[in-house]
């Protein structure tokens, strides 16, 4: 098959068709909530998602104080969006359950930062106010700078920094920010010749050989 | 009502095959090709990557709850075609105190080649002789000259690109045209070439051009690891098992988990296999007058050890107690790095293949070395498609260069001077892992554990593996190399170096998933268990075709001669039954 041939393919078929939603054309039991998870799972699998999404480990005060340090961590400005936009919140809700190694050092940390704020500002860190918020993410946002006292605010804030950046750059709104073009059928012909010219370097001429 | 029925099937097949991935998928390819009617049994469910229920490619990270996050189903990622992994429910294996071993398995159409890196090399002419040019290891009953026309037949069948470079233990094959390489991999052939560490294209089984009409061509998404819709690449359910369906002379059945291999108590050949269907759990038997075993090295030994009869006391084949030793996986070490010329780059697709468009091949003399075997090097990089962990620890790289302004900045942070350093630093990233030979050792094996059984009652293996000072020096090689070629690239090595205290960063065994040599083929039957043929010694009908009789592995992955090896065998077994041998 040639590959213009599979591009066509591709397109009619899995790539174009897949997003329709074809199994609401049939009559289906009535089920609010269709379940979904990733394509293509085992039975197993299914089950094991299932479950998790069924559980609950955050509270719903631990996910706002997770949102507000999301945009803190990804705020909106001029290219894109803000990680609460991005729905930042509902992966880490997820993938704590999903990684329960996870559950301490979030639950603790998010412990460690109201306690701290509390100590600081008489409130929660929910209950305070942005500058204040800034006051306290200044003290823990640089792992090499911090002192001493704030070393477990730092390990919590690079935790959720880390899980922050995956899920924002894990969206088409991380993806658009980011300018990832890939992910779609193409035919490689190399590195531009502007890059190339940029960088000095060129092809062998094996690569020429269309054989 | 007998509860614990066998349901023993009438019918005798020609050929009765345990696996599904490249050996045994090649096996059931050539016999059916034949007119053999032949029965493969596969011990997960059947996989076809082309039917939109078992597709995960092209989808998007934001389609899996976990963004594409290992889960102990799929180690590998939750888009990684290959189910199964290190850790199956109820299919647990063991370790002798002190050492260690990970058992990678797909339980699947295709077995492991719906995870592999299509990573295709011929092993050498010296590969095949190590112990008799260097006094340590052994040689093979076999030559390069054995294999090499049949390596060219499994590059015409299946397809692989490449480049002639004339290199004498790096056989050139019949190749496709290689894809350009990426940026990052132009920098490293640069600077690796400056100091002597040839980087040339690599080998791999994906079509860069169409090679039938039942196959189209690589359309460089760099998802080989999901599966091509497209056939694009080697995966043995795609490539060989589905076509031999075609020919009507295949019985498949999938979820058969082998139990034993039978035999007639009288003449001691094999007369087929017993199974449990993982489906609804009873015992089946299935006859055949040929039995071949390509369950992988691992499994392959478990059923030969567990086939005890009067006749076979230390398991089916194993009069020279053989089965099992050698086991030996490749070495791996890794090392990444942060390549400041690579910052602030132009945005373009540049996903290729799946994989890497270059690698080096071993390069150094090892009379000059204090370690006996060699490794080649697999470069990764590139602007790829994010997915979980993207970003991860941003803090240990963006304090390593100034801001727009020229300014010294502190590692971490956030808010919009982080967004800008995720987007300054996307694709200034370089990874490598260095593959190699290990000694194949006696002392390394599998067995059965004499107290424990899975959940179907089959004895499970246990492991004992210790790598020998011959990997650990290796390894220590390999993590000197990548200091060199990272800092020839004038990049930034990330984390610290392993050292002796932690073996150098060398895996732990059976982490590379390249393990081979539990049923060792060789010439005197006293010290091995299979002749040069892949042919039991001691049941003239029974053959192994994965790599479980691989003498050694060079540091070539070894699917390319599994594949060659079992086509070979399938001419054998074809010629011998002609001669009414068997």
């Amino acid at each position: 098959m040639k590959r213009r041939d599979t591009l066509k393919a591709l397109s009619l078929s899995s790539l174009g068709m897949a997003v329709l939603p074809t199994t609401d054309l049939v009559a289906a039991p009535p089920d609010p909530k269709p379940f979904k998870t990733t394509p293509a799972r085992i039975p197993e699998e299914i089950e094991r998602d299932k479950k998790i999404m069924a559980d609950k480990f955050l509270t719903p005060a631990e996910l706002a104080t997770i949102g507000i340090l999301a945009d803190i961590i990804i705020p909106a400005e001029g290219k894109s969006g803000s990680a609460t936009q991005a729905g930042v919140p509902a992966f880490i809700d997820f993938i704590v359950k999903d990684m329960p190694q996870y559950q301490t050092p979030i639950r603790g940390g998010l412990r460690w930062l109201d306690n701290h704020s509390t100590k600081r500002f008489g409130k929660s860190f929910a209950g305070i106010t942005p500058k204040q918020r800034i006051e306290i993410v200044e003290d823990i946002a640089y792992p090499d700078d911090v002192k001493p006292e704030f070393s477990h605010g730092a390990a919590f804030f690079s935790q959720i920094r880390n899980l922050t950046v995956t899920g924002f750059y894990t969206t088409r709104m991380g993806f658009d920010d980011l300018g990832y073009m890939g992910n779609t059928p193409n035919d490689w012909q190399g590195v531009p010749q502007d890059v190339l010219d940029k960088y000095g370097l060129k092809y062998d001429p094996i690569y020429d050989k269309k054989d | 009502m007998n509860l614990f029925e066998i349901k023993e099937q009438p019918k005798v097949y020609d050929v009765v095959i345990v696996g599904s991935g490249a050996g045994g998928g090649m096996a059931a390819y050539q016999l059916t090709k034949a007119g053999a009617k032949v029965c493969l049994l596969e011990a997960g469910g059947y996989f076809d990557p082309a039917d939109p229920k078992y597709i995960t490619q092209l989808k998007n990270p934001w389609e899996s709850p976990r963004r594409g996050a290992s889960t102990r189903t799929r180690p590998f990622g939750d888009f990684d075609a290959a189910w199964g992994g290190w850790d199956i429910e109820g299919e647990q294996y063991t370790a002798m105190p002190g050492t260690q071993f990970r058992w990678f398995r797909s339980r699947m159409l295709g077995g492991r080649t719906n995870h592999w890196g299509r990573i295709s090399m011929r092993f050498g002419p010296d590969d095949f002789r190590r112990g008799s040019m260097t006094g340590i290891g052994d040689d093979w009953p076999t030559s390069y000259e054995d294999y090499a026309p049949y390596y060219d037949k499994v590059d015409r069948l299946i397809g692989l690109f490449g480049t002639k470079e004339g290199i004498r233990n790096e056989p050139d094959g019949i190749f496709l045209p290689p894809p350009k390489p990426r940026l990052h991999e132009l920098m490293l052939k640069k600077a690796a070439g400056s100091i002597g560490i040839p980087v040339i294209p690599s080998r791999m089984a994906m079509l860069t051009k169409p090679i039938n009409d039942s196959r189209g061509a690589c359309f460089y998404c760099a998802q080989c690891g999901r599966a091509c819709q497209a056939y694009a690449d080697f995966s043995s359910s795609s490539v060989l098992c589905i076509p031999a369906a075609k020919t009507g002379n295949l019985t498949l059945i999938n979820n058969a988990m082998v139990r034993e291999v039978l035999t007639d108590p009288n003449t001691g050949l094999s007369t087929g296999v017993s199974y449990v269907n993982k489906l609804d759990l009873k015992e089946y038997s299935i006859k055949g007058k040929i039995v071949i075993l390509a369950a992988s090295t691992c499994e392959t030994a478990r059923i030969m050890l567990n086939s005890k009869s009067p006749r076979f006391a230390r398991g089916l084949a194993n009069d020279s107690g053989v089965i099992g030793k050698y086991l030996n996986d490749s070495t791996g070490a890794s090392r990444s790095a942060f390549i400041p010329a690579l910052m602030d780059r132009k945005r373009y697709n540049e996903d290729g293949v799946g994989g890497m468009h270059v690698f080096t091949p071993w390069w150094v003399d090892n009379s000059k070395l204090d370690f006996p075997r060699g490794y080649h090097i697999e470069y990764g990089g590139g602007m790829g498609m994010p997915g979980f962990g993207f970003g991860g620890g941003i803090e240990r790289v963006n304090g390593l260069f100034p801001d727009r302004n020229g300014n010294k900045k502190k590692a971490g942070g956030y808010g919009v001077a982080l967004k800008d350093d995720i987007r300054r630093t996307y694709g200034a990233y370089i990874g490598m892992a260095g593959r190699g030979e290990p000694i194949p050792l006696e002392s390394n094996y599998c067995e059965i554990d004499p107290n424990s059984v899975d959940k179907y009652g089959i004895p499970t293996l246990r492991y004992h593996y210790k790598w020998s000072e011959n990997e650990i020096k290796q390894a220590k090689h390999m993590q000197d190399t990548f200091e060199q070629i990272i800092h020839a690239m004038g990049g930034i090595p990330m984390g610290r170096k392993p050292d002796a205290s932690n073996n150098y960063g060398l895996a732990q065994p059976g982490e590379i998933i390249h393990e081979v040599g539990t049923v060792r083929m060789g010439n005197d039957p006293k010290k091995s268990a299979l002749n040069g043929w892949q042919q039991a010694h001691d049941v003239k009908n029974l053959f192994v075709v994965d790599a479980a009789p691989f003498v050694s592995q060079g540091d070539k992955n070894v699917t390319w001669t599994i594949l060659a090896s079992s086509w070979r065998t399938s001419d054998y077994i074809m010629e011998q039954v002609k001669a009414k041998n068997i």
